[in-house]
């Protein structure tokens, strides 16, 4: 679905990817691993088209015998082709209504009935996110918020998710949560791809994952493939080997 | 052997001997007219320069250089005033301002003394805040400055203005005063408080962190900018011989931050550069909108021109630099 | 209450209503943008010289003139966004503020230029000048006119940016402008509309200066446009709701100011305002309605 090819970004006069290679297929929820600074969350401000590509394409594959280049796109028309990311840090528009949030998920469509529809299933999917509908965003508290996000998010219409980092500075029962709701989400059908430092915790639910070092790929595999690498272990799970 | 540090290089020596041959030339041949120009655009320099010392080196926004230039202007102008007009013209003076009549230097000295205070209170109000907050609030200062002054007219004429004021400045107390301007600005841009100053402009927090006081230092640039402009307004006055309370108000303002940005923000030799020019250009523009009846027509272009240097070339035609030979070789002080 | 001060308390919400429509321009484009706009205060003289042109032609009804005018308006915002504004995005924020007053004395200037120093008498419906009696006061309807109107704007205003998806956007990207650029809002659009409504508004003040004041010069922008900045800093600057409330307060205050205090002080009216401004910035720099900002640089 989504296939980054030779992707070089730069971050003013910073080189931060050499060069990756990247393919999420549909259905599927892609794990992206590092350490901080490798370049995770420049790779999908780079598919967000927040940054500049300077290299390399960024390819999202419609079916049918049809693909567009994300890397041309402005953040506004990569949302159009539905390709959406669920940022760091949350980011909601603290001043605004819960549902004011949800409603900013959906700004690219028209289909008023549909999206509705979706807001009643985001009170389901996430049952506080309706009994606070009225209440400002900011006083949620962060596992609600983190909710709020990925609601907004899908409230978009993903065909693909980006996820970063949804597991940051909430507490370990709350990571549960997140991992069980995105595994769930994943098996409604939508496609991911999910930047963690939590390793362990992204290549548990994920098909596949890439490692990312210092702007390179250093290695790939399937999610259970990864878990059992003794260097892997090493690095990124603080396991032995 | 080196020369001690408070020498000028061979450049700048050599760029004072020049600027004091001209006034030396002009003083001599040219006419009445031509060296009042001289010296006005040589007070333009030194405002703008001191407006460098607060603004380009400090990083604020401050637009209150009117207001001291007519806090010192008036305070000045009344401390010299021949005692025998004085009841009749500022008929609410206390005794001893009545019948004094002071010198030109000790009168300048208070004026920008006066001037200097005004900055230190509003300062320690207003510095606190940041970028245009700044910048409404010294605009402010400016109407306010004017609306007392029109209203004390017991003591100033109120909008009358004061004409007759002694014609005690010459080219080359103008001269001394903006030299003394340019050196001091100089030597605080290329001394460890000049580098503190900017290091605060590009990251207040990082400076604050490396034990800079940055408030003080604000209010330092803030209060020296004041003292000197308040003294140029004190020297303005005392050669054009008349002060009215609107004399000096927004659209100088707007001129002198021209003077800095396209200078170059923290650049002294650009800001110099920037007020000969301005100046001449406006002078020279002025028989052309008396001519064609477009008054106004210069400030016009010089604001289109502003937005073309702030579109081109951002950090103005200088960026913060000196151009190599002016002072001694040293560490540069600029930065990005 | 006195007939005294019900005139009193009309003529302060009147000159309230004005600042109000001025600063939520100030507050709306700040909110987005960052950024003061040191011109926002001159629309006030092109509305108020588009009125006095279109209604010269005498072609017009009043509706046609005060719907021109708040598309001239509307117009001059975006021009001055695409000259000045836009290309500084990115720079340092003094550069933006330094841009726009280059703008402020173009446009200062070339209202000199092109229609004189000298002030016009502004035309007015005469129905405007009647007198209304209300209780024991008697007041002008152009006064009435001028509460009346600003009120109807700021209930729009309320509506667009509480209901409709371009004032949900407006308010998300004042809030978060990486959140509001993932959710595919098209910042550029969105900050051209703020631009748009704010400036309408500052132009339609210009309208009902002229005919509240009767004479208008390319100068009169200017103070008012300052004092509607002290307005926003009283409600809090990015505020809309702030930005009303602190006009109709500064209104109140400066007519008080000049009616309750011997005449002697009423010359120092422009003064007082000021004066407010530097102590409302110490005491409570986030304004009444505002909210606190990690960096108000």
């Amino acid at each position: 679905m989504l296939t980054l090819a030779e992707l070089v970004v730069e971050r003013g006069a910073t080189r931060v990817l050499h060069g990756i290679d990247l393919e999420v297929r549909s259905g599927e929820i892609v794990a992206l691993i590092g350490a901080n600074g490798a370049g995770k969350t420049t790779t999908l401000h780079a598919i967000s088209a927040l940054l500049p590509v300077r290299g390399g394409r960024i390819t999202l594959d419609l079916g049918e015998g049809t693909a567009k280049r994300l890397d041309r796109m402005s953040p506004a028309e990569v949302v159009a082709c539905g390709v959406v990311q669920c940022p760091e840090g949350r980011q909601l528009f603290a001043s605004l209504t819960v549902l004011e949030n949800l409603l900013l998920g959906a700004y690219r469509r028209d289909d008023r009935e549909a999206v509705k529809r979706d807001l009643a299933r985001m009170s389901e999917l996430f049952p506080v996110l309706g009994e606070r509908r009225n209440q400002s965003a900011g006083s949620l508290s962060g596992g609600e918020q983190m909710m709020l996000a990925i609601a907004r998010a899908l409230m978009a219409r993903p065909r693909l998710l980006l996820l970063d980092e949804p597991s940051l500075g909430l507490a370990p029962q709350m990571v549960d949560r997140i991992f069980e709701t995105i595994l769930a989400l994943n098996r409604e059908g939508v496609t991911m791809l999910l930047v963690e430092q939590n390793a362990l915790a992204a290549l548990e639910i994920a098909d596949r994952a890439y490692v990312l070092e210092t702007g390179r790929i250093v290695q790939s595999g399937t999610g259970a493939a990864l878990l059992d690498d003794p260097a892997v272990r090493a690095a990124y799970l603080g396991l032995g080997a | 052997m080196t020369a001690p540090p408070f020498l000028p290089g061979p450049k700048a020596a050599l760029a004072m001997l020049g600027a004091a041959a001209v006034v030396a030339f002009a003083d001599l041949y040219l006419s009445t007219y031509a060296v009042t120009l001289l010296s006005l655009v040589m007070l333009n320099v030194a405002l703008a320069v001191s407006l460098q010392l607060t603004n380009g080196l400090t990083g604020l926004f401050s637009l209150g250089h009117p207001a001291f230039m007519t806090v010192g202007g008036y305070v000045a102008a009344i401390l010299t005033y021949p005692v025998r007009r004085k009841g009749f013209m500022m008929p609410d003076l206390p005794d001893w301002l009545a019948t004094a009549q002071w010198d030109l230097l000790p009168a300048t000295l208070v004026g920008a003394a006066v001037a200097a205070l005004l900055a230190l209170v509003v300062g320690i109000a207003v510095l606190r805040l940041k970028g245009h907050y700044l910048a409404v609030a010294t605009l402010g200062l400016i109407v306010i400055v004017r609306v007392v002054i029109n209203n004390l007219d017991g003591y100033t004429r109120g909008g009358l203005g004061l004409s007759g004021v002694p014609r005690l400045t010459g080219p080359w107390e103008v001269l001394v005063f903006t030299l003394l301007t340019v050196g001091l600005v100089w030597r605080i841009k290329h001394a460890s408080l000049g580098r503190a100053m900017m290091a605060m402009r590009e990251n207040e927090l990082a400076a604050r962190c490396m034990g800079i006081d940055a408030f003080a230092l604000k209010l330092l640039a803030f209060v020296l900018g004041a003292f000197l402009a308040g003294a140029a307004g004190a020297l303005t006055v005392h050669l054009v011989s008349v002060i009215t309370p609107g004399a000096y108000g927004i659209p100088l303002a707007f001129s002198l931050v021209v003077m800095v940005v396209v200078g170059g923000s923290g650049s002294i030799t650009g800001a110099v550069l920037a007020a000969i020019a301005i100046s001449l250009l406006s002078e020279f523009a002025r028989p052309l909108e008396e001519g064609l009846e477009l008054y106004g027509l210069s400030q016009v272009l010089v604001a289109l021109g502003l937005i073309l240097v702030l579109r081109l070339r951002p950090t103005g035609l200088f960026g913060s630099r000196e151009p190599a030979g002016f002072g001694r070789p040293r560490f540069s002080g600029g930065t990005s | 209450m006195s007939a005294y001060y019900l005139q009193q308390l009309l003529n302060g919400l009147m000159l309230g209503s004005l600042y109000a429509l001025i600063a939520i321009g100030f507050s709306m484009i700040y909110g987005i943008v960052r950024l003061i706009n040191f011109a926002h205060g001159d629309l006030l003289m092109v509305g108020a010289f588009t009125t006095l042109g279109l209604a010269s032609t005498g072609l017009l009804p009043w509706w046609a003139i005060a719907l021109l005018v708040l598309v001239t308006g509307a117009l001059s915002g975006i021009t001055i966004e695409r000259v000045a504004i836009r290309p500084m995005r990115g720079a340092p924020q003094v550069t933006g503020f330094i841009a726009t007053l280059a703008v402020s004395v173009v446009i200062e200037n070339g209202g000199l230029i092109l229609l004189s120093g000298q002030p016009r008498t502004f035309l007015f419906p005469e129905i405007m000048r009647s007198r209304v009696t209300i209780g024991p006061a008697s007041v002008a309807a152009v006064d009435l006119v001028i509460i009346g109107s600003t009120l109807l704007l700021c209930v729009l205003l309320l509506l667009f940016v509480r209901g409709t998806r371009m004032g949900r956007a407006m308010r998300a990207l004042a809030d978060n402008l990486l959140a509001a650029r993932l959710m595919g809002i098209d910042v550029d659009r969105t900050i051209m509309a703020a631009f748009a409504i704010g400036s309408a508004f500052a132009a339609f003040a210009g309208l009902l200066w002229g005919g509240r004041f009767g004479q208008i010069d390319p100068l009169i922008g200017f103070a008012p446009g300052l004092k509607a900045f002290v307005a926003c800093v009283i409600g809090g600057v990015g505020s809309i709701g702030g930005a009303v409330l602190g006009g109709y307060l500064l209104g109140l205050a400066e007519v008080m100011f000049v009616g309750m205090l011997p005449p002697i002080y009423s010359g120092y009216r422009d003064a007082f305002v000021f004066a407010t401004l530097i102590l409302v910035l110490l005491l409570m720099p986030n304004g009444l309605l505002g909210r606190p900002e990690e960096d108000r640089a």
